[in-house]
């Protein structure tokens, strides 16, 4: 460490000394007689049972709201069908597929598959027409999946971003009601994206358009009964 | 350089984004006879009201989760010192660092040293409240940094030169015809073509924008939670910038107020439910992004957290003034303010316009006498409290704003037109007599209020009233005298 950061560092301490000394000193005069009691009086657990029909059905609904286009099957076997007519359909010639989704997933597509591992650059991303991932959890009350980069079947989070068009398959034991539900069987030590329909933006006299950064396509296939 | 004792202070101001120029009546006055202004807030406001209701409808447990938001962000501002020593640990734990800024000046040259210190002489920015209040961008500029918003609405009032009249949707001022004048006359490479359909203009930001998100060295993000207990952070967004922004650079440099820490990562189960209902009326907003430190392989390498005093310490001081810092800023309070809808927000002066404003900035800025312009915002308000049934957290806004009129009253120096007023008021209420002497020049009243039965223009003092409404002409008698008319023997 030179002089020059030596006197930087000295400089950090004392600023985080100074504000955290006018904080302890704001709280002390500032706090309430009584301690806060937080109150969590709200439902932890959703008017749907996990997996349920019932809860994809909700699923569907809320997705579909917010301009996701959900393709059900019934089972993993017929995933990859689900899949290659999404992906004919948009006239994707290449996908790029987080390194551990299930090789299956694409059986039948001819285009070109890149697997991201090692790393593909943006420009790579930037020229690949689709991304297949699976997703961590869903929420049929919001419409959302959550992507946890962590999970090698969803991957890093450049890829499910610069791509146009985003395919999650989404499995039935995934799904849960609520919010809580959600929150409660994620690990936020790597990163989390939550996703609720394709980008969209409410910046124009407060009405939603779809189609501004992120991938303006985004299709879901729903595992289950 | 003066001695800092690290007693509760109140915000540094260098570009004058907490504090306008104009007191909010005359400020209003002006805005008040834009009608292309009051068609265009109308319109918006009116469309998010509306979604809100419906989506908020939805929420069985909704009460029950605003009590939670407030006991959460109650139980917050009582351990906030704790909780940010423990976000420190947490995320230099995970690979980044942790920077302490008492004032906007020292945030500006933390994250100006920073971006000099990559290299790079541009930056790509997620909307943030924070480099807002601190002028983050004039200072990068002086600096030679050239910075990017790349959110829609701050784009359009970046590419326009305007300020941000609103904080979810800083452009809710324009609308679709004027922000395609803005396209048109601002973006060298958009296409002549380009129409006022929303879509359009959403996917010409989309092209103007795109090259710049792939090659960025250095983002620069706020933070709508930081969680205590693991050092993650979060940003609520719509549009996929945020996701750019927090993604692609090598460099993200993230600048929050000391009151965004939240105990644990449970609570967002609360604040992801209470924020996206609240703010764009929506379900849940298109993107959430959380990050912990550093990722190897995954985002930005390098990562620094920036946490922001610059008054927040001197609200905090405040018992009940505190509350205005459980803000989560959704923006629901001035979608339903009256007040709001009419002027909008640039009357305000401060970035942070609103019922929440009107009681936030006053206190992170002090009011420094009568003269302070923003004395005159907690005055903004017809009290009627559709801001408070709004508010997700249950901040009790019109009790704040009462507070901050009598905190506004107090820092009268030397008497003003209203202590002139309420002393002769009280003169002449100490006894009968004087009262009875003074029904009398009401009288007098009926004389200049003339055919129109409106009093307009009255000297000082009462000139501060008549300056911002007209008086209605006093009744031909009064109370007491109809009394004494009618039975007179018992007066």
């Amino acid at each position: 460490m030179n002089a020059r950061e030596a006197g930087d560092a000295a400089q950090r301490s004392s600023t985080r000394e100074i504000v955290l000394a006018r904080l302890r000193s704001a709280r002390e005069a500032g706090n309430p007689a009584t301690p806060v009691v937080v109150t969590r009086e709200f439902a932890t657990r959703g008017r749907l049972a996990p997996g349920t029909a019932e809860v994809l059905d909700r699923l569907d609904e809320t997705l579909t709201d917010y301009k996701a286009t959900v393709h059900r099957v019934g089972s993993e076997a017929e995933v990859a069908r689900a899949v290659l007519k999404v992906l004919v359909d948009a006239a994707a010639a290449a996908v790029v597929v987080p390194p551990g989704l299930p090789g299956a997933w694409l059986d039948g597509f001819d285009g070109k598959v890149r697997r991201d591992g090692p790393p593909l650059s943006v420009v790579d991303l930037d020229t690949t027409d689709a991304v297949v991932t699976a997703a961590a959890v869903a929420i049929a009350d919001t419409g959302t999946f959550v992507l946890a980069a962590a999970a090698p079947d969803q991957g890093r989070r450049a890829i499910t971003l610069v791509p146009d068009h985003h395919v999650c398959v989404i499995r039935a034991a995934d799904v849960v009601c609520s919010v809580p539900e959600a929150v409660a069987r994620l690990d936020p030590s790597s990163p989390l994206t939550f996703v609720s329909g394709p980008s969209a933006t409410s910046d124009i006299e407060l009405d939603r358009v779809e189609g501004v950064h992120g991938p303006r396509r985004l299709d879901v296939v729903l595992v289950g009964p | 350089m003066t001695t800092d004792l690290g007693m509760p202070t109140v915000a540094s101001d260098p570009h004058g984004h907490l504090r306008g120029t104009e007191s909010f009546p005359e400020a209003a006055h002006r805005a008040l006879a834009d009608t292309q202004l009051r068609r265009n807030l109308g319109h918006a406001t009116r469309t998010i009201r509306a979604k809100r209701a419906a989506v908020v409808g939805e929420v069985d447990d909704w009460e029950e989760l605003r009590r939670a938001g407030e006991t959460i962000k109650a139980d917050t501002m009582a351990r906030l010192p704790e909780l940010l020593v423990q976000l420190e640990e947490q995320v230099t734990a995970r690979g980044g660092v942790v920077h302490w800024a008492r004032d906007a000046e020292e945030a500006n040259r933390i994250v100006v040293d920073l971006v000099r210190g990559t290299g790079a002489d541009e930056v790509v920015k997620v909307k943030s409240m924070a480099t807002q209040e601190t002028g983050l961008n004039e200072a990068l500029e002086a600096a030679g940094v050239a910075a990017f918003e790349t959110d829609l609405a701050e784009l359009i009032v970046q590419l326009s030169h305007d300020r941000p009249s609103h904080f979810l949707v800083p452009a809710i001022h324009r609308n679709r015809a004027e922000i395609r004048e803005i396209f048109l006359r601002e973006m060298p490479d958009v296409d002549p073509s380009l129409t006022d359909e929303p879509r359009r203009l959403a996917m010409a930001a989309r092209a103007h924008l795109r090259r710049k998100f792939l090659t960025a060295r250095v983002g620069i993000s706020g933070v709508n939670f930081a969680v205590a207990e693991s050092g993650t952070l979060s940003v609520v967004e719509s549009e996929g910038n945020g996701r750019m922004c927090l993604t692609l650079p090598d460099t993200l440099i993230t600048v929050m107020g000391v009151e965004k820490v939240v105990p644990t990562w449970r609570d967002l189960e609360v604040f992801l439910q209470l924020l996206p209902r609240s703010s764009t009326g929506e379900r849940m907003n298109p993107y959430t992004s959380t990050w912990t430190g550093v990722t190897p392989g995954d985002g930005p390498q390098t990562f620094h957290l920036v946490l922001l005093d610059n008054g927040r310490s001197n609200v905090l001081a405040s018992p009940d003034g505190r509350q205005a810092l459980h803000c989560i800023r959704c923006s629901a309070c001035l979608n339903v303010c009256p007040v709001y809808e009419r002027t909008g927000g640039h009357a305000y002066g401060s970035i942070y316009p609103g019922p929440i404003g009107a009681v936030l900035s006053p206190q992170l800025t002090g009011i420094s006498g009568p003269d302070d312009v923003n004395a005159s915002l907690p005055y903004a308000s017809s009290l009627c409290g559709a801001c408070f049934d709004a508010c997700p957290v249950r901040i009790d806004i019109p009790h704040l704003l009462v507070q901050q009129r009598a905190a506004a009253i107090d820092a009268h120096t030397r008497p003003t037109a209203q202590d002139a007023t309420m002393r002769a008021m009280a003169l002449a209420m100490t006894t009968p007599a004087r009262f009875r002497l003074a029904e009398r020049a009401l009288g007098l009243g009926r004389v200049l209020a003339g055919r129109k039965q409106r009093i307009t223009a009255l000297p000082w003092p009462m000139s501060g009233w008549t300056n911002a409404r007209d008086l209605p002409a006093p009744p031909p008698e009064t109370f007491r005298q109809w009394w004494s008319r009618t039975h007179g023997e018992d007066a």
